[in-house]
C-alpha cells in the first residue's frame, strides 16, 4: 500500500534537496507537487487542500531547524501533518462498562464487514485480550452471508459464538435484542453486529440501522470501508455519520495497492479514527492503526516499531542471539536458513517487512514483491528436498544431489544452483553486516550512529 | 536518509531487532535471484494495443432502449447534479484561481484523476476571469470528455463465430452478474449462448453463474469446486465449437492483480481457449467497479499485460460514484469503454454512452442551481 503515494513524495524531496534552503517559490513548487502526488493516490481534494496549506504555512513560519537540510525540514513538517491528518494517536476499542459489550459494524456492500467481523473475534479472542466474542449475522437479505458468518466463527475457534440467525424472514431488531440476550446469559463479553449494506446509502438502510443502533445500544458503531474505494470514500463515511452515528473507522483490503488516499483522507473529513486495517485473506490480518508509523512508512522512514513488535512475535531473545552468533562466525547453515525463512514468514509478506525497514522501499522499488513470497516458498522447497546431512554442509552437494533436489522440490538444476549461488553470496554479506554485534548491524542499515 | 534508533526502542530489544533484520535481508539477498526469474517471464506478455480496433468495425453506441439509459443514468445522477449545478455557477462567478480549482476539485471528485483532469481543463483554454455563460463552459467541458472517452462498442454483427469473450477483474466487481446480463441481451437478439464456469475458486461461484443461465436461457458447461481452471476452460470451448453456439462467455475468478500466481493462472486460461479456437478470445473485457479510485489505472495495466484487454465494462454506476477514472484509462491504454453495469437486474447492462457519461460527469444544467 501506499507505494505509488511514496515514490512520487520522493521524487519531490530529491527535487528540492539540491537547493540551499527553504524559500517561498521552493516550497511552492514542492507543495504543488506534494498536492498532484496526494490527488493521484485518491486524497479527498479539501483534505488534500488543507494539508498543503498547512504544510506551507509551517514551512515558512519561524520553524526553521538550522541543522536539518531543505529536504530534510520538509519531509520532517510533511511527516508530522501526515500524522495529523490521520488522526495522531492510535484509537481504541472501546469495551468497558457491563458485559456484553456490542460493537456494531457498518459500511457499505462488499466493504469487507463480514471478514472484519470475523477479525475482531479473532482479535478479541486472541492472547493480548482474551475476550469471548459473539457473532451476530443480521444481513437478512443475502442468506449466503449468514452462512458465511457461522464459518468464520468455526474458524475463529473454540470460545467464539454465533447466533442462529434465521434464513428467512425476522426484523433484524428482534434478532439483534435476542442475540444480545443469549450472549449476556452464555457470559460472552462482546457481541460483534454484522448489519446489512448497500450499493449506495439509501434511507432505507439508515433507518433500519438506526432502529438496530437504538435497540442494541452499541458501545462503538465502527464503520468499515473498502481502502481502495476512491473520492466516493469519505462522501460515505460522511453519510453514515450523519445518518446513524459512528465511533471509529476498519479499512479493509489494504494489502494490495490500494493508493491510501481514504486512509489519509476518512479521519480528516469525519474526525472519527481509523481504529483497525485489515491486510490480508487470513483472520488474524487485522492490524492496529497507527498514524505515526504509517506516515513513516509513506515517508520510506521505515517502522522500527512495528518491526520489532512482529520480530518478538517471531523470535524470543535467546533465539536472537544464537542466530547473531552463526552469522557472525559463518556458521549459518541452510537448516538455519529454512528456520530463518519460517520466522519471517510469520512476521508478515517481503513486501510488508521491506516497508519496515528504513531505506529498504526504495531499494525493493520496481522488483516484483508480490512474487518474492511465492518465490520464497519454492526455496523452501529446495531446501525440504535436501538430507539432513545436505543441510548441514552444503559443500557436499554435487551435480547428482543437485539434479535430485531439483526433481524433488519441482524446480530445475539451474534453479538450484542459482539458489545456492545467493545463499553463498547472502552469507558473506551477513558475515560482514554482523560484525559490531546489533548496533553495529542497526548502524550499518542506517539506523544507529 | 540516515535515521537515528528513535527514543522508545528499548535496548533490550536491539538483539531481537536485529535478528529479524538479519532474517530479512538475508532473504533479500536471494531477490536478484528472483528477480532474474521474473524478468524472463515479464517479457513475454507485450500488450499489442489498438490492433483489434479494425475487426471491431464501426459500432452502435445507440442503446436498444434509449429512454431506459438514460432515465437510470439521471436517476443516479440527480443526486450529485445539483451539487456540481451550484458549484460551478458559484466558481464561474467568483472566476479568477479560484475557478480553476474549482473545476479541478468537480472533476477530481468523480475519479477522473489530476492528470486526466489538468489535461481536460488545459484544453478549455483560458477563461476569462468573470462574466462567462456557466452553460457554455459546462458544454465545452462536456465535449472535451466526451471526446476522450468515446470509443467503439461491441459491434452489432458479431464478426466471428462462435464469438468468444473472456472476462476478468478483481474480486466482486461484477464479473459473474455482467456475463449474465450479457448472455441475456445476446439471447434477446437470437443468439445461442454457452457460459463456461472458470471460476472454480470461489465457494458456489457456479452455481451462481447457473442461476445467470437459468434467467437469460443459456447453456453452461462447469465442473466441481477447485478443479484446474483451464481444464473447465478447454471442456466449454471444445463443447462450444461442438454445439456450434454463437456466444460464449468465459466467466474466471476475481484476482487482485498484485497477485503474480493467479494473474499466470489467468494467462494459461487465456491460452487455453486460443489453442481449441485460434484467434479467440475475440473480446477480453476487465469489469471494473465504479466506486474505485485511481487503482482501476493500475488494474488495466495489469490485466491489460496479463492477458491483452480489449475493453472495459464499468459496472455500479447506479450508486453515488461516477467512474471517472475510465477518462484515464481510456486516454493512457487506449482501452474502450463497452458497457456500463446499472444495477443488479438482468437488464440493467447498456453500452457505453459517451455523451452520458460526460453528463454525469458535470452536470447538464437541466437543473437551476440549487443553493
Ligand atoms: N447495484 C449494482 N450492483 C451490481 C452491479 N454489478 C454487480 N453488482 C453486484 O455486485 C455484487 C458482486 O457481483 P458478482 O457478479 O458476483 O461479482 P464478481 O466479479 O463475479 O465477483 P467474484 O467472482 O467473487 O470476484 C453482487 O451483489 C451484484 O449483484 C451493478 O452494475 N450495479
Ligand atoms: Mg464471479
Amino acid at each position: 500500500m501506499f507505494d505509488a503515494l511514496s515514490d512520487r513524495l520522493e521524487g519531490v524531496f530529491r527535487k528540492i534537496r539540491g537547493t540551499g534552503r527553504i524559500t517561498e517559490a521552493n516550497v511552492e513548487e514542492a507543495l504543488r507537487d506534494v498536492r498532484m502526488a496526494l490527488l493521484e493516490a485518491d486524497v479527498n481534494f479539501q483534505v488534500a487542500k488543507d494539508f498543503v496549506d498547512r504544510v506551507k504555512a509551517k514551512a515558512m513560519g519561524q520553524e526553521v531547524l538550522r541543522a536539518l537540510s531543505p529536504d530534510q525540514q520538509l519531509v520532517k513538517i510533511v511527516h508530522e501533518e501526515l500524522t495529523a491528518t490521520m488522526g495522531g494517536a492510535a484509537g481504541k476499542l472501546d469495551l468497558s462498562g457491563e458485559p456484553p459489550a456490542v460493537l456494531m459494524l457498518v459500511g457499505l456492500q462488499g466493504s469487507g464487514k463480514t471478514t472484519t467481523a470475523g477479525k475482531l473475534a479473532t482479535l478479541l479472542l486472541g492472547e493480548q485480550r482474551r475476550r469471548r466474542p459473539f457473532l451476530v449475522p443480521l444481513d437478512l437479505a443475502r442468506p449466503a452471508a449468514i452462512q458465511q458468518l457461522k464459518t468464520l466463527a468455526a474458524q475463529v475457534g473454540d470460545g467464539c459464538g454465533v447466533y442462529d440467525t434465521p434464513t428467512s424472514g425476522g426484523d433484524p431488531v428482534a434478532i439483534a435484542k435476542a442475540a444480545i440476550e443469549q450472549a449476556r446469559v452464555g457470559g460472552y463479553e462482546a457481541v460483534i453486529l454484522d448489519t446489512a449494506g448497500r450499493l449506495a446509502i439509501d434511507e432505507d438502510l439508515m433507518a433500519e440501522l438506526r432502529r438496530v443502533r437504538d435497540a442494541a445500544k452499541p458501545r462503538q458503531t465502527i464503520f468499515v470501508a473498502d481502502a481502495m474505494t476512491g473520492q466516493d470514500a469519505v462522501a460515505v463515511a460522511t453519510g453514515f455519520r450523519d445518518g446513524i452515528g459512528i465511533d471509529g473507522i476498519v479499512l479493509t483490503k489494504m494489502e494490495g495497492d490500494a493508493r491510501g488516499g481514504a486512509a489519509l483522507s476518512i479521519h480528516a473529513v469525519t474526525g472519527k479514527p481509523i481504529l483497525f486495517t485489515g491486510v490480508g485473506e487470513k483472520l488474524s490480518a487485522l492490524e492496529v492503526f497507527h498514524p505515526e508509523r504509517v506516515s513513516s512508512r509513506i515517508l520510506g522512514m521505515g517502522d522500527v516499531m512495528s518491526l520489532i513488535e512482529k520480530a518478538e512475535a517471531a523470535y524470543d531473545a535467546k533465539q536472537a542471539e544464537a542466530l547473531q552468533k552463526k552469522l557472525r562466525k559463518d556458521e549459518f547453515t541452510l537448516e538455519d536458513f529454512r528456520d530463518q525463512l519460517r520466522a519471517v514468514k510469520k512476521m508478515g509478506s517481503v513486501a510488508d517487512l521491506m516497508g519496515m525497514i528504513p531505506g529498504m522501499k526504495k531499494l525493493a522499488r520496481g522488483q516484483d514483491m508480490a512474487g518474492a513470497d511465492q518465490e520464497l516458498a519454492r526455496i523452501e522447497a529446495i531446501i525440504n528436498s535436501m538430507t539432513r546431512q545436505e543441510r548441514r554442509d552444503h559443500l557436499i552437494l554435487n551435480a547428482s544431489r543437485r539434479k535430485r533436489i531439483a526433481t524433488g522440490s519441482g524446480t530445475s538444476v539451474a534453479e538450484v544452483n542459482r539458489f545456492l549461488k545467493q545463499y553463498g553470496q547472502a552469507r558473506k554479506v551477513m558475515k560482514s553486516l554482523t560484525r559490531g554485534g546489533p548496533r553495529g548491524l542497526l548502524a550499518q542499515l542506517g539506523m544507529g550512529r | 536518509m540516515s535515521i537515528e534508533i528513535p527514543p522508545w526502542v528499548d535496548r533490550e530489544q536491539l538483539p531481537v531487532l536485529a535478528a529479524g533484520l538479519a532474517a530479512v535481508l538475508l532473504l533479500l539477498g536471494l531477490l536478484g535471484f528472483l528477480v532474474a526469474r521474473r524478468r524472463g517471464r515479464v517479457a513475454g506478455g507485450e500488450s499489442s494495443g489498438g490492433g483489434k480496433e479494425d475487426a471491431v468495425a464501426r459500432a452502435s453506441s445507440t442503446p436498444a432502449s434509449p429512454r431506459s439509459t438514460a432515465q437510470r443514468f439521471r436517476a443516479g445522477l440527480a443526486r450529485s447534479r445539483s451539487r456540481l449545478a451550484s458549484r460551478l455557477a458559484a466558481a464561474l462567478g467568483a472566476g479568477g484561481p479560484d475557478l480553476d480549482d474549482e473545476l479541478l476539485r468537480i472533476l477530481i471528485e468523480s475519479d477522473v484523476g489530476p492528470k486526466s483532469a489538468q489535461e481536460i481543463l488545459a484544453g478549455l483554454g483560458r477563461l476569462p476571469a468573470h462574466g462567462r455563460d456557466p452553460e457554455a463552459v459546462r458544454a465545452e467541458l462536456r465535449g472535451r470528455i466526451e471526446e476522450m472517452v468515446r470509443g467503439p462498442g461491441e459491434p452489432e454483427q458479431l464478426p466471428s463465430h462462435p464469438w468468444v469473450v473472456l472476462v476478468v477483474g478483481v474480486n466482486g466487481v461484477g464479473k459473474t452478474t455482467s456475463i449474465g446480463k450479457l448472455a441475456a441481451r445476446h439471447r434477446a437478439l437470437g443468439r445461442s449462448v454457452l457460459l463456461v464456469a472458470g471460476d472454480t475458486f470461489r465457494a458456489a461461484a457456479a452455481d451462481q453463474l447457473e442461476v445467470w443461465a437459468g434467467r437469460s436461457d443459456a447453456g453452461i458447461v462447469r465442473q466441481g469446486e477447485g478443479a484446474d481452471p483451464s481444464a473447465v476452460v478447454f471442456d466449454g470451448m471444445k463443447s462450444a465449437v461442438a454445439r456450434d453456439v454463437d456466444v460464449v462467455l468465459v466467466d474466471t475468478a476475481g484476482r487482485l492483480h498484485t497477485k503474480t500466481n493467479l494473474m499466470e493462472e489467468l494467462r494459461k486460461v487465456r491460452r487455453t481457449v486460443e489453442r481449441v479456437l485460434p484467434g479467440a478470445p475475440h473480446e477480453v473485457l476487465l469489469v471494473l467497479d465504479a466506486t474505485t479510485g485511481q487503482n482501476a489505472l493500475a488494474q488495466a495495466k495489469t490485466f491489460s499485460e496479463a492477458v491483452d484487454v480489449t475493453g472495459v465494462v464499468l459496472t455500479k454506476l447506479d450508486g453515488s460514484a461516477r467512474g471517472g477514472v475510465v477518462v484515464a484509462i481510456c486516454r493512457e491504454l487506449g482501452l474502450p469503454v463497452r458497457w456500463v453495469g446499472l444495477g443488479e437486474a438482468v437488464d440493467d447492462l447498456e453500452p457505453f454512452d459517451a455523451a452520458e457519461f460526460a453528463r454525469a460527469l458535470v452536470g447538464d444544467g437541466e437543473e437551476p442551481p440549487v443553493a
